[in-house]
């Protein structure tokens, strides 16, 4: 059973430390039976077997009490129970069960254990086998340990064996010992070949199991079709089906499959065309890796192309018992002509015995027994043979198939035909697919681009009409309609267009029933007509259609934008319009995005948008029209710029002061295309600056006013993406635009896009002073904390952004506190996203600055909060947790105690030194040098390696890290001989290089460290040779008393270390 | 020469003066779209013997070569709503009052043109033989098809579904008016018989002296 074990069984994977499991499958399922039935006596072992000791015990975790014990045979010894049973040799119990580890040393044991077990003689077996992964071994010694490849240690031990008997008859002496020890030996190796025995049954077992579930392949799809190819042929008396072919590109993959990759995807091995006799036309197999199955043919209206959908349910395992089921015909012909099936069986079966052979290759005892099989079948057929007197021939074809020999003749003629028109339409293909290059190419680009917009669309999930007996009415109308359009002239198509568009083309059904009767194909080759009436009328089917996902994707692959860009430059302005509002539509996926792009569509929406001035008073219908093109033109570039690619597109096309002209407009149906474009648009900074310098800025707050809330959101939301910029923040204030943004929050409506707009925009305005002043008095905070609870994500992330902004200014801490808002953002800290925690701990820790405030954050457990996101995966979540624990260190009291409490929070802080990025490096440096105010603490630290840490990143150049290193360097020298050791890790030669930075708050900083490490002589000799003096005594003359202090020091300390040097020498 | 010129001027403002609010047979020409009309019209009627008459043949013609317009039946149709009062050829007015309708006339009169041509017995009501004659060849014939005519037939219904807006039966001309209103496309539903616009602009710069040599210069 160790064979078996290793190898069919299914383990889960081992990781390291943990044991592999078995897996709950039905395979293991089989195997774990065997073995119970094995071991519950029904596997045929004797007495002495049964009552062999094994070497070494078999243990595992039962989950068996003692009390199950209680029976006869077993006695309770301390803790343990013991079975009265003990074993012949060193008189150890036969059964052990110390607390809940289990060990047994006979099978008989085993056996008992298992009927104790009761219904959980399944979960005990489990876990011995878990646990004793060569139980053969346990049992009968290591020899018997099962090994990969040939294993000969049963044939030795029968050896062993016989020279023992033969020993034992040549001293002739009764050694009754020995021949004790002999007879044991033969127990032993009968209950070896009993478990070979059970190995072998189980994994016949097991390889039927295997072989039942195998999936198909391209192989053995092509073993199948050129079987059926050969009793393939004209003659319906004589040939079980007319043809049997592949169906659609001859192309064969290097995995062997024939469908197109998109298909493989979905496990398509390759389509094939079978006729029978019996049938009028011919059946369309979908060769699966699950199976055979029917698809629905070629679908009318695209040459080539498959309809892959599955009329019924049904799948079949092999081809014939398909053919089987669809055409009696067939079945009949299999029937009679015995051959045909023969041949087909052999075939499969060398397969089956190929992959069987495959898997176990190496496994002796399998294949033995596997050919042991084989030989008994042989036998019978040969007893068969006998009788027919045909005993040699055991290969040669039956009789049937000499008086078949004229027409293999033929068959092979006819393959040889279809050989030769396969090549042709190989070389067919091959042209095709040079000519498909280009798209691969476009592919590539695909990847390079961005969209703010989820890609989900780009996964739609093709939804299909079931069967046919439920397609409605409408179908079979549009049917119709289709008809005319596609076998009438203008005059027709006309009609058909006008009926079409009596539908109600909004409702899904008569969107999908249009594509699928082929009308798309039809409607898009319209537009590429000279009819300017067809082409009005295609498009305003296609421009309600468009609104389903699934018609822009088969838009888009049917080249309809190209056509469509192409209309843009048209005369006719009404067909302008039309196309430019089907392009928004279709262009909301990436694909069409840039398809729209490829062929020049930007510049012409662009174009679209140059209209007359809007602020005419009288308007004449032709000036109404061309403003509708612009509208229409906006719309569509408004679906474009959702891809980072389009937006530069636009711009260079001219697309801002175009938009900006049209941003004047009163219009609400103009603005929001307008504005909703801008706000797509400008998260891309050459945008943000140019939003400001055109002037947009005022235009968009006097938006922000509107009634209308989309445009309101719009707006918000293209300021939330401006105001990046100082000055935008500042026109913002000056147009009067936070007042509106604040009055957003209040109007208490459910519209979480436009809530979350406005947080946004007000987040980002309040990174101004002035804007907070505003803020305040608007009394903004009230309101936002409000807005902590019960909201969805994206408005939490930019209110609390905006609160941690606003607590920069000291009287919005308190008035947070005073709102209620310290407690939801606490509790905010054990969220999950990202953006969101980063938000969260810096206005946590800007909260924290306030020492009330404080008092409620550590009531809250808020710093053991901040303290775990430490862990967080995002680096600028560490950061911004790390800098909030700064003022929390700070401001708390107690703060040493409070920081030892958290177990492993040192060892955690300090490996994050360790980290790669910059800001998360200055961040727990800042905390280090807070943690380090506790001498406690510091010793810890110290402990946990934090010097050599700090010396090692000193020579970075990035100012922010420097400050707090530096900062960080000066606390650690408080503790022990650390001074000494910043020194031995040469930290003291690269901080002097920093008061060659221009940043005061280094200067700083780095003055206080040198100050600390010059209480060292050897530093101050270090710091001399990298001439310290000079830039000190520069900053001596700082105004920053702070930094005039260090320095002296400093000077001081270094200064004295000479006098004493001096005062050596001459003493 | 000079009888011939004031003939003219006589007509021109006679045009203008009659036909600019005649509801009937309105004409939104020029008088120098009209001078040049009438050129034309002198020259395409001066070959064929009767001055101041263009027969049928000859208007035929000359609609084919100008307005690409080649369904025999409808031109046909397309004279006699020209030619008032059935005279079996076209006066100077009758050509250029047309011509206004095809080229310049606003939707209301080319709803009306429209109908006149479609009302094959001139009954005031497009009746389902009517349209059925009309639609009869806009189908390709498929071989397929039992009977060729079922689809026209399906077809007729299928117009008539969106014409007959009061179920009577047949397309009555307010029915086509409130049809054409509600969809300018069904204006030509039952046949082409307006120019196309390339071919209208290039006939209204013909007669407007623009010459052909600046449309393709743009």
């Amino acid at each position: 059973m160790g064979q078996t074990l290793q190898r069919a069984a299914q383990w889960t994977s081992a990781k390291d430390g943990a044991r592999g499991k078995l897996e709950f499958s039905t395979l293991n399922e089989d195997i774990l039976n065997h073995i119970l039935n094995f071991a519950e006596g029904s596997g045929g072992k004797t007495a002495e077997e049964n009552s062999l000791v094994f070497k070494k015990p078999l243990v595992w975790t039962t989950s068996l009490k003692p009390s199950a014990f209680s029976g006869s045979g077993y006695v309770e010894k301390g803790t343990s129970v013991v079975s009265e049973a003990t074993s012949a040799k060193d008189g150890s119990p036969l059964l052990e069960l110390n607390g809940n580890k289990l060990s047994i040393l006979t099978l008989e044991q085993g056996e008992r254990v298992l009927q104790i077990a009761g219904d959980k003689k399944m979960v005990e077996l489990r876990a011995c086998l878990e646990e004793n992964k060569d139980p053969v071994a346990n049992m009968l010694g290591d020899r018997f340990a099962t090994v990969d490849g040939a294993d000969n240690s049963i044939y030795r031990y029968i050896e062993e064996i016989n020279k023992e008997i033969e020993q034992l008859a040549k001293t002739s002496e009764g050694n009754e010992e020995k021949s004790k020890e002999l007879e044991e030996k033969k127990v032993v190796i009968s209950l070896r070949l009993k478990l070979l025995r059970l190995d072998e049954q189980m994994l016949n077992a097991s390889i039927i199991k295997i072989s039942n579930d195998l999936r198909l392949n391209p192989k053995i799809v092509d073993g199948e079709v050129s079987v059926l190819k050969q009793v393939s042929g004209d003659d319906s008396n004589k040939h079980a089906l007319e043809f049997i072919n592949y169906y659609g590109e001859t192309y064969v993959y290097q995995n062997g499959c024939r469908a197109q990759p998109w298909r493989q995807l979905n496990g398509d091995i390759c389509y094939l065309v079978i006729k029978c006799f019996d049938m009028e036309n011919p059946i369309y197999v979908t060769a699966n890796t699950s199976g055979y199955y029917l698809n629905k043919g070629p679908s009318d209206d695209k040459s080539g192309q498959l309809d892959y959908e599955k009329p019924d349910a049904d799948t079949y395992k092999d081809l014939v018992t398909l053919i089987k089921a669809k055409s009696p015909k067939f079945a009949e012909m299999i029937e009679k002509q015995e051959f045909t099936v023969k041949q087909k069986e052999t075939s499969l079966d060398h397969h089956g015995a190929y992959s069987k052979d495959d898997e176990v290759d190496g496994d002796q005892t399998f294949r033995s027994e596997h050919q042991a099989t084989w030989q008994q079948k042989d036998q019978q057929q040969d007893k068969e043979r006998k009788q027919k007197t045909q005993t040699k021939a055991r290969l040669e074809p039956s009789l049937k198939w000499k008086a078949l020999g004229l027409e293999e003749d033929q068959m092979s003629k006819h393959s040889q035909q279809i050989k030769k028109k396969r090549k042709s339409s190989v070389l067919v293909d091959q042209r095709k697919k040079t000519s498909s290059k280009t798209p691969v190419g476009e592919q590539e680009d695909h990847f390079s681009e961005s969209s703010t917009e989820s890609e989900e669309e780009e996964e739609a999930i093709e939804r299909r009409a079931e069967a046919n007996a439920d397609l409605p009415s409408e179908y079979w109308q549009i049917q119709k309609l289709v008809k005319y359009l596609k076998g009438g002239n203008q005059t027709a198509t006309i009609i058909a267009l006008c009926s079409l568009r009596d539908f109600n083309l909004a409702q899904e059904t008569c969107q999908l029933a249009i594509r699928d009767v082929g009308g798309l194909e039809v409607l898009i080759n319209l537009l590429d007509t000279e009819e300017v009436k067809c082409k009005i009328g295609a498009l305003k089917i296609l421009k309600e259609i468009s609104r389903n996902t699934q018609i822009r994707r088969a838009i888009a692959d049917l080249g309809g934008l190209q056509t469509m860009v192409k209309i843009l430059r048209d005369a006719d302005k009404d067909l302008k319009c039309l196309a430019a509002e089907t392009i928004a539509n279709v262009a909301k996926f990436r694909r069409a995005r840039r398809t729209v792009r490829q062929h020049g569509g930007i510049q012409r929406l662009v174009n679209l948008l140059d209209c007359v001035k809007l602020t005419n008073v009288t308007m004449t219908p032709e000036m109404e029209l061309s403003v509708e093109v612009a509208r229409c033109g906006a719309l569509a570039l408004w679906s474009c710029s959702k891809s980072k690619k389009n937006k530069e597109a636009m711009r260079k096309a001219g697309a801002i002061p175009l938009l900006a002209k049209l941003l004047k407009s009163e219009h609400e149906n103009m603005l929001i295309p307008v504005v909703g474009t801008l706000q797509e648009c400008a998260s891309e900074p050459s945008y943000g600056l140019a939003i400001r310098t055109e002037g947009m800025i005022e235009d968009l707050v006097k938006n922000l006013k509107s009634s209308n809330p989309e445009l309101q959101m719009h707006c918000a939301s293209a300021i939330f993406k401006c105001a990046e910029e100082k000055e935008t923040r500042d026109l913002v204030r000056q147009y009067g635009g936070l007042d509106p943004l604040v009055g957003l929050l209040s109007s208490n409506n459910d519209d979480k896009q436009l809530l979350a707009a406005a947080t946004g925009a007000i987040w980002k305005c309040s990174i101004s002073p002035e804007n907070v002043q505003r803020f305040q008095e608007l009394k903004a905070i009230d309101l936002l904390v409000g807005l902590l609870n019960n909201q969805p994500e994206e408005v939490l992330v930019n209110v609390v952004g905006a609160l941690g902004e606003l607590a920069k200014d000291p009287p919005n801490r308190m008035a947070i506190r005073k709102a209620g808002g310290i407690a939801p953002l606490v509790n905010l800290l054990t969220g999950t996203n990202q953006a969101l925690l980063v938000n969260v701990t810096r206005a946590v820790g800007e909260c924290a600055e306030e020492s009330e405030n404080m008092i409620i954050i550590d009531k809250l457990d808020g710093v053991r909060l901040l303290w775990s996101l430490l862990k967080n995966q995002n680096k600028e979540v560490q950061a911004s947790a790390a800098w909030a624990i700064c003022p929390c260190i700070e401001n708390a009291k107690d703060a040493g105690e409070m920081v030892r409490s958290f177990v492993g929070g040192l060892e955690l802080i300090v490996s994050l030194l360790k980290s790669e990025d910059k800001e998360v490096l200055a961040a727990v440096c800042a905390a280090i040098a807070n943690i380090a105010k506790d001498e406690e603490n510091l010793a810890v630290i110290t402990d946990h390696g934090v010097v050599p840490m700090l010396a090692k990143l000193t020579n970075t150049t990035d100012d922010k890290l420097r400050r707090h290193l530096a900062e960080a360097i000066a606390r650690c020298c408080n503790w022990g001989n650390n001074r000494t050791s910043f020194g031995k890790e040469r930290a003291v030669a690269p901080l002097v290089r920093y008061l060659r930075s221009k940043d005061e708050n280094v200067h700083r900083s780095t003055a206080r460290a040198l100050f600390q490490l010059s209480k060292n002589p050897e530093n101050c000799i270090t710091m001399h040779e990298a001439g310290v003096v000079k830039p000190l005594i520069k900053m001596v003359g700082s105004k920053d008393e702070d930094l005039q202090e260090s320095s002296a020091g400093c000077i001081g300390n270094i200064r004295r270390l000479a006098l004493a040097n001096e005062k050596a020498r001459y003493a | 020469m000079t009888s011939r010129r004031k003939f003219q001027e006589q007509f021109i403002q006679n045009m203008l003066k009659n036909h600019k609010s005649d509801s009937e047979r309105p004409c939104h020409f020029s008088a120098l779209e009209i001078t040049s009309l009438l050129e034309l019209f002198n020259k395409f009627s001066g070959t064929a013997g009767h001055k101041h008459r263009l027969e049928r043949v000859r208007f035929r013609d000359e609609l084919h070569k100008s307005f690409q317009i080649t369904d025999d039946f409808l031109m046909d149709r397309i004279f006699r709503a020209f030619d008032k009062g059935s005279k079996g050829y076209l006066r100077p007015e009758d050509f250029i009052c047309g011509l206004s309708t095809l080229l310049v006339g606003n939707l209301e009169d080319q709803m009306k043109y429209c109908f006149q041509v479609y009302d094959l017995n001139s009954d005031g009501y497009i009746s389902r033989e009517e349209m059925f004659h009309l639609l009869k060849s806009t189908l390709v014939k498929q071989s397929t098809e039992e009977d060729p005519d079922e689809g026209v037939k399906d077809l007729v219904e299928t117009a008539l579904k969106k014409l007959d807006c009061d179920h009577d039966g047949r397309v009555s001309y307010p029915d086509f008016k409130q049809a054409v209103t509600q969809d300018t496309l069904m204006l030509e539903c039952l046949g082409t018989c307006l120019p196309n616009d390339k071919s209208k602009k290039a006939f209204l710069q013909l007669i407007r002296g623009e010459g052909g040599c600046e449309m393709w210069q743009r």
